[in-house]
Order: structure tokens, then sequence, then C-alpha cells
């Protein structure tokens, strides 16, 4: 997934290989992961797709089914992972995940702690910008959950940058080893005040932490255990509002007093048969609106520096 | 877990404060955000009063510095608060059943302070400390015992502000410098709020090795942001129209060392687009050019040694100014040249190559004109993500986008960011927030053209429109015929085809 060997750089000369992850894309909601494989198919409701027709068609590509059907097949990315990776817990969002990366500054070389692992969305986010010598220690007290998350990391390549461990951090704090080591740490517990002395030990010197906490008393008993090692504690909810497009055609017939009618959006999203080019009447124009269903709350997200005692 | 010992990789950004150095100077907790170069000369005025910023050289990023009233003149001392600070917030939380005390006492006839500023600056001559002088306010404040501790708390801390000032010393990142420009300046960056910038970047898959194209009409810092992330290695193209750059001098708010500086690249999209390699003399040309630029470019910027971006209203127009000219002292130590004028063999790297990402923040372009443009220069399935301040040129774009089929997965978003003050029975969203953070247009990835599909698809694509006409109808009819069975998959087919090119 990451460019991390220039020899699998995604490249104008780069095609797909026998043995790569690709993202098989339906369309918007229906994605699938699925590994490359010369004698392997792919069967969906659009038909049977052999993978030995997908070698060596640029990323990006259409591909056919036996009945004429058809997919895309695109390049992973963290996005994408994130859109098709199996949810064994509830997962972070991109909206979530951009701002936690910015916000705890976490660059190429860095050293990041996380906990929970859970189904390691937010982890490959990590990885990508810890990329290419800093690592990602994650840990979860699942020990399956955690199994699967390095399988995960496996597939998708990036687990030179990333290891999980079986660990329970809220009763028994992060490993020593690490004391004083982390750039950043990153919680999403259910008691995150359990792990944040421990998790102020791992940190350097102005460090920096985030708690991602979906109930506000959370976040509040975060914040007063915070209050005695951290300073610059912010908290902030972040929502990503999704816009619609319409084509709205204007009837500039206009009515006895002048004014205009407007038709109701058409409903089609391609440009309608009724649109003929003799027509001077009615242009076209695109309006957008925000989508009518969205997500109202994921998580509430505290950041926090370590002191500078020293 | 044990055997996979944790490695420490270059140092990118130091965390110690070293001459020369760039910095963010946070100055009682947010009011004030100053961009400062670090030297023997370089100084800071709060208030009234001009403070050296020696003491602040090889401090860690992070400490915290106070005003003291010194032998001759004020200086910064390095200041640890101590822990003990917050459990007056402590016992506020406990206590806050029993508060008895309401503002019904409190009457503003300007009275209830007995010590005059008279009296003050004769305790500053005798050399009282910040700290003592906020003490004899509170002491000599009649009303003090009758406030609520909440208001008690905002008393002393209005009161530390003035006469005991703080300055945090902050590591300069693309977070830290976006969120300084954005509450100062905010026009010069476009608009572009931090967790839109945030977005950019995941959206664009920007990592390291990236070879990424940025259009940056926001003073540098998509190109920084996008420097930062790439950690030295892969390369940033900041591309631009016509034959004049775009300015990029946010880029030295950073602290790039060397390594990260030469991965900054500028080229014009004439250069990026001509196909044949140019000719040695058209490139010196250019370079000709570009070189006037820079040095103009720097004329400019480097009169700044201090950035100011204060947020005080009190302080007027005045923090338009930078306050000190760059020092003689400071010139020798300026930051490296980051935006070289592209080397033959990069052009001829992303053209064999393409670039892996493509990130637009024009907010005064139209988006549709440049994104057509630079397309063709992204290597298969590379993702975009454009930004613009105002919804219809994206929708627009997006639009265009569909109809072409250059894309796959695209989308409008509006990043919406709420803070919350967290306190002791306290906790409610910020009373004040930003209303809008911008727009962004992106897609999973750019579609691959010129792949055959089966003849009777193309019959039913007309260039012109994507309605299927008449005659392709009946030549698609015909083909279903034979196989009814298959109708319902094609009319699904259609469906796809709508929703992969309009909802992304």
């Amino acid at each position: 997934m990451l460019l991390m060997d220039s020899s699998k750089k995604i490249s104008f000369n780069r095609c797909i290989r026998d043995g790569d992850l690709v993202i098989i894309y339906e369309r918007h909601d229906t994605m699938k992961a699925v590994k490359v494989c010369e004698n392997s198919v792919l069967q969906n409701r659009f038909g049977i797709f052999k993978h030995s027709d997908w070698i060596g068609k640029p990323f990006g590509s259409k591909v056919f089914s036996n009945k004429g059907g058809f997919v895309y097949i695109l390049a992973p990315t963290p996005e994408l992972w994130t859109l098709v990776l199996s949810h064994r817990t509830q997962i972070l969002y991109i909206a979530d995940i951009s701002f936690v990366v910015m916000y705890l500054e976490v660059v190429p070389g860095c050293l990041v702690l996380e906990s929970g692992t859970g189904s390691g969305s937010l982890t490959t986010s990590l990885a990508r910008a810890v990329a290419p010598t800093g690592h990602v220690y994650t840990f979860d007290f699942h020990e399956q959950r955690a199994a699967s998350a390095r399988e995960d990391f496996e597939r998708t390549g990036i687990s030179n940058l990333v290891t999980v461990g079986v660990r329970d951090i809220q009763s028994e704090g992060f490993p020593d080893e690490f004391s004083g080591l982390a750039d950043s740490v990153f919680l999403d517990l259910p008691q995150p005040w359990l792990a944040i002395p421990s998790a102020r030990n791992m940190l350097k010197q102005d460090g920096t932490l985030c708690s991602f906490s979906p109930c506000i008393e959370q976040v509040q008993r975060s914040c007063e255990t915070l209050r005695s090692d951290f300073t610059d504690i912010r908290t902030f909810e972040i929502l990503l509002r999704m816009y619609e497009l319409r084509e709205w055609k204007i009837d500039h017939s206009k009515f006895e007093d002048g004014s205009s009618i407007a038709y109701p959006p058409c409903k089609r999203r391609q440009p309608s048969s009724e649109v003929s080019v003799g027509e001077n009447t009615s242009s076209p124009a695109v309006v957008a609106r925000p989508s009518a269903e969205t997500r109202g709350h994921t998580g509430y997200l505290t950041f926090a520096r370590r002191k500078c005692d020293s | 877990m044990s055997e996979s010992k944790p490695e420490s990789g270059p140092v990118i950004n130091p965390r110690v404060t070293c001459e020369g150095c760039s910095v963010l100077l946070d100055i009682n907790d947010g009011d004030r955000l100053v961009f400062a170069r670090l030297s023997a000369g370089s100084t800071l005025k709060i208030g009234n009063k001009t403070y050296s910023l020696q003491p602040l050289i090889g401090c860690p990023f992070g400490s915290l510095f106070q005003v003291e009233s010194g032998k001759e003149k004020p200086y910064l001392s390095r200041f640890v608060p101590p822990t003990e600070e917050n459990n007056v917030q402590d016992e506020g939380g406990s206590q806050l059943q029993e508060e008895s005390r309401d503002n019904r006492a409190i009457i503003d006839n300007n009275q209830a302070q007995t010590l005059t500023g008279e009296d003050i600056d004769a305790m500053r001559r005798q050399g009282a400390t910040g700290n003592e002088i906020v003490e004899a306010l509170i002491a000599n404040s009649a009303t003090f015992d009758k406030k609520t501790q909440f208001s008690q708390e905002k008393y002393r801390l209005k009161k530390q502000k003035k006469y005991a000032p703080r300055v945090l010393l902050r590591r300069p990142f693309c977070r830290s410098i976006c969120e300084a420009y954005f509450k100062k300046y905010p026009a010069r960056i476009g608009f572009l709020r931090v967790d839109a910038l945030s977005l950019l970047l995941s959206m664009a898959n920007v990592t390291a090795n990236s070879d990424a194209l940025v259009v940056d009409m926001v003073g540098g810092l998509v190109t920084g942001a996008v420097a930062e992330r790439l950690g030295g290695t892969g390369s940033v193209c900041s591309t631009y129209l016509g034959g004049t750059p775009y300015p990029i001098e946010i880029i030295r708010m950073f602290n790039f060392s060397d390594e990260i500086c030469k991965r900054i690249l500028r080229c014009s999209f004439n250069d990026l687009c001509s196909v044949q390699i140019e000719t040695g003399e058209q490139v010196s040309q250019h370079e000709d050019d570009c070189t006037m630029e820079s040095q103009s470019n720097e004329k400019t910027s480097l009169s700044i040694g201090t950035e100011d971006v204060h947020l005080s209203s009190n302080n007027g127009d005045t923090d338009l100014v930078p306050e000190n000219k760059l020092s003689s002292s400071s010139k020798t130590c300026k930051a490296p040249k980051a935006g070289e004028k592209a080397p033959k063999e990069a052009i001829q790297s992303w053209k064999e190559n393409g670039f892996s990402s493509l990130i637009i923040a024009a907010p005064e372009q139209d988006a549709w004109g440049l994104v057509k443009d630079f397309l063709p220069l992204l290597t298969y399935s590379a993702p975009f993500a454009i930004y613009h301040q105002y919804l219809q040129p994206l929708a627009t774009c997006m639009h265009n986008l569909q109809l072409e089929k250059m894309a796959i997965g695209l989308q409008i978003s509006e990043p919406w960011l709420r803070e919350y003050q967290v306190l002791p029975s306290r906790t409610h969203p910020c009373m004040q927030m930003s209303g809008t953070g911008g727009y962004i247009l992106s897609e999973f990835q750019v579609a691959q053209l010129g792949d055959p599909p089966p003849p009777w698809v193309n019959l039913s694509r007309n260039k012109n429109s994507d309605r299927i006409s008449n005659r392709n109808f009946w030549l698609i009819f015909q083909w279903l015929n034979p196989r009814p069975c298959s109708l319902s998959m094609v009319s699904g087919k259609y469906a796809n085809w709508d929703c992969a090119f309009c909802i992304g």
C-alpha cells in the first residue's frame, strides 16, 4: 500500500501484477479488497471476472466480466482500506483519522504508541505518516483481534512499520521499553484516564497525546487526569458534511409578471434526454446540497501535550 | 515485542531550539501568536516593552517563559508552573454544589480596586514581580471575595496575563502554522482551516516517497505541509501557470532540514507539459526568471524577521507591521532555500512516472480549469484533492469530471470542527467557532481512459451526451433480444455507471 520499495511504486510503467492487493470498486458504497492471483476469479452480481485479465492493466482500469458487467480496479490507499476492512470493532473514519494524524504532529520517523488496535483503521494511516523510518506500536488486549490485525497489516504491506502487541494497557500500562521514547500516543479505550499516567511516562517532553472517546463523561474524566502532567489540553469534535449534486434546469420563458419558473431538480444525475440542443428556453445549472442523512457523532478527540519539566 | 527495538529515525524536526531556527511564540495562552527566528539580536515586544529572545535559544520546545523584572530591564525567564495549580480547579469541581456566591453583590461602579496605576508603577520600580502585583491587586480588590470561584479564577488569569505575561515556545509544525495564520491572516491561506488541510493530505495519499503535484496559491502552506509528510523523501512540485511562481514564503516558518528543503521544487505548468525535452536555451531562460523571482521573493519575505500574528484586538492595526526588521546577525542564519527550480532530471522523471498525488489549493481560481489540465500528469490511480473556499466552483468541477468520466469515487465534503471547553461541571462547546473551513473535492483515483470496452458499450455512449440514442438503443435491444435474462444486468450496469460517476 505504501511506497516503501521504489520498484513497487505505482507509476506509468507499473501495472497490476500477480500477488498485488487491489480494491474492486463496484460503486461508491460497494468495494472489496482482493489479492490478485493468476488462476483465481472474482464473482459478483455483474458476472465472473478472471484475475488473469487484470494482470498487465494499469490501476484505475475498468475490467469486464464474462457477461459484460464491469468493475474498476484501484490501488489500495489507507482511505480505501478504511472503507473495505472487516469491522471487528467500531472504527475511526477519515475526518477523525486525518485530524488525529495532523494534530498529533506525526511525521516520518516518529515513534507512535496506540491502544487499542481495534480493526486497524487508524493504525494504517499512522503507519503511512511515520514511514519510512518511524514505527507504530499498537496494543490490544484481545488476542484474536490482534492476530487478525497482524494479518491485515501483512496483507496491506505495512507490517514492517507496525508491531501489534497483546496487552491490556488500561491495567498494565505501556511496556517500559518505550519509556520516554514516544513522540505521540493515541488512546481509544473505555477508561482512558487509567492509561494516561503510563502514556505520560512513554512520551518525550512536549510529546503529544490524543484520546478518542464517544462519551462526554469519558472526556471529562480524562481531562481531569490530564491536567496534572499535560498542557495545551483541547477537545474537538469533527464531522464531514457530504454534498450531492443535481442538475437544475431553469426555464427562462417568463411569466407575465416577469418571474421565471424553476423546475425541481431532476433526479437523474446524468444529463437527461429532455435536453435537446435546439431548446434555448432551459439551461441546466449544477446545484449542490448537503446529503440528507449524515453521521451526527463519532467521538470527542482530546489532545494534550506533555509538560516540559526540565 | 521485546526483540523489536524502537528505532529513532533521523531527526526531522528538532525538539530543542538552536540559533537561527524558526519558532512560534504563543503569548498568554493563544492570545497572540508570533513567528520568530531566534538569534542573539532578535526581540519580542509585549505591551510596550521589548524582550530579548536570547534566553529561548537552546531550550526545549514546549518550554514556558514568564516576564521577570530584572535589575536593569525586564527579561524572559524559564518558568515551570507548579503542578498544584490545578488543585484549585479540582476543588472547584467538588465544591460546586456548595457554591452559594453569585453576582448579586457586584456593582459596576469602578471602585472595587483601590490600587492605582501609580501604586503599581511604584511596586514595579521597587522590583516587585508580576505575580506579586497580581496578588496585591487581588488583596486590594473589594469584590474578589464575593466572586464565585470560577470568576475568581478568571480574574486572576486576566491580571496574570497583563502583569506577568507568559510566552510558550512552540515547535512550528504545519498544524501550528496553519492555526496561527487561520486565526490572524485567514485570507493569506485562502481560509484553509487545519482540519481541511489535514483532509487534503489524507485524501491525496501523501506519504514518504510520494511525488506530489501541488497548485499552492495559499502562500506555501500546502507545499510545506506536503514536504513535512515526505520527510526528506520523494518530491513535491509546486507548479504554477504563467511565468511567475506563486509565493511560498510560509515554508520559511517550518524548521525544514536541508534534506527536506531540496525536495521542494518549483516548475511551471508549461515545462511539465512540454512533450519534448527542453533545449538548454529554454531552460536557462526559465531559470533566469525563476532566480529573479526567488530573489525578489526573498527580499520581501526575509524582511520579516518576526512575523507577528497576534490576536489581541487592543493592539489594533500595529500588528500588521512586522515587529522588528531583520537584524544583521540573523541574516547569516536564514532558513535553507526551498523551492528551487526543478532540474531537468526531476521533470523527466515526473513525465515518465507521473505524479502520485495532486492537491490544488487555489482559492481564487476556477477548479475545473486547473484540474482538467493537471489530471493527465498523474500516474495510474493517483488520488487528488481540491480545496476551495466556495462550493460552486467545486460543484461545477465535479459535474464536468463526471461527464468526462475522468475520476472514480468523486465527492464534495465540508469539514466541521467544534472545540469544547472541558472544565469540572462547566463543559460545553466553545462560544465561538469557525463557521467554515472551506470545501474539498476528492476522488479515490483517476480513471484510466483508452481501455476498450465491448463494442456495444461504445455504441451506446454518445460523445456529447450520456443518453442512449434511439439508434443505439435499437442496437442494444437487438443484442439483448436473444438473451432477455441479461436485461436486468444491463440496467443494473447503467445504474452502476450513474452511481460510479455521479455520487462518487
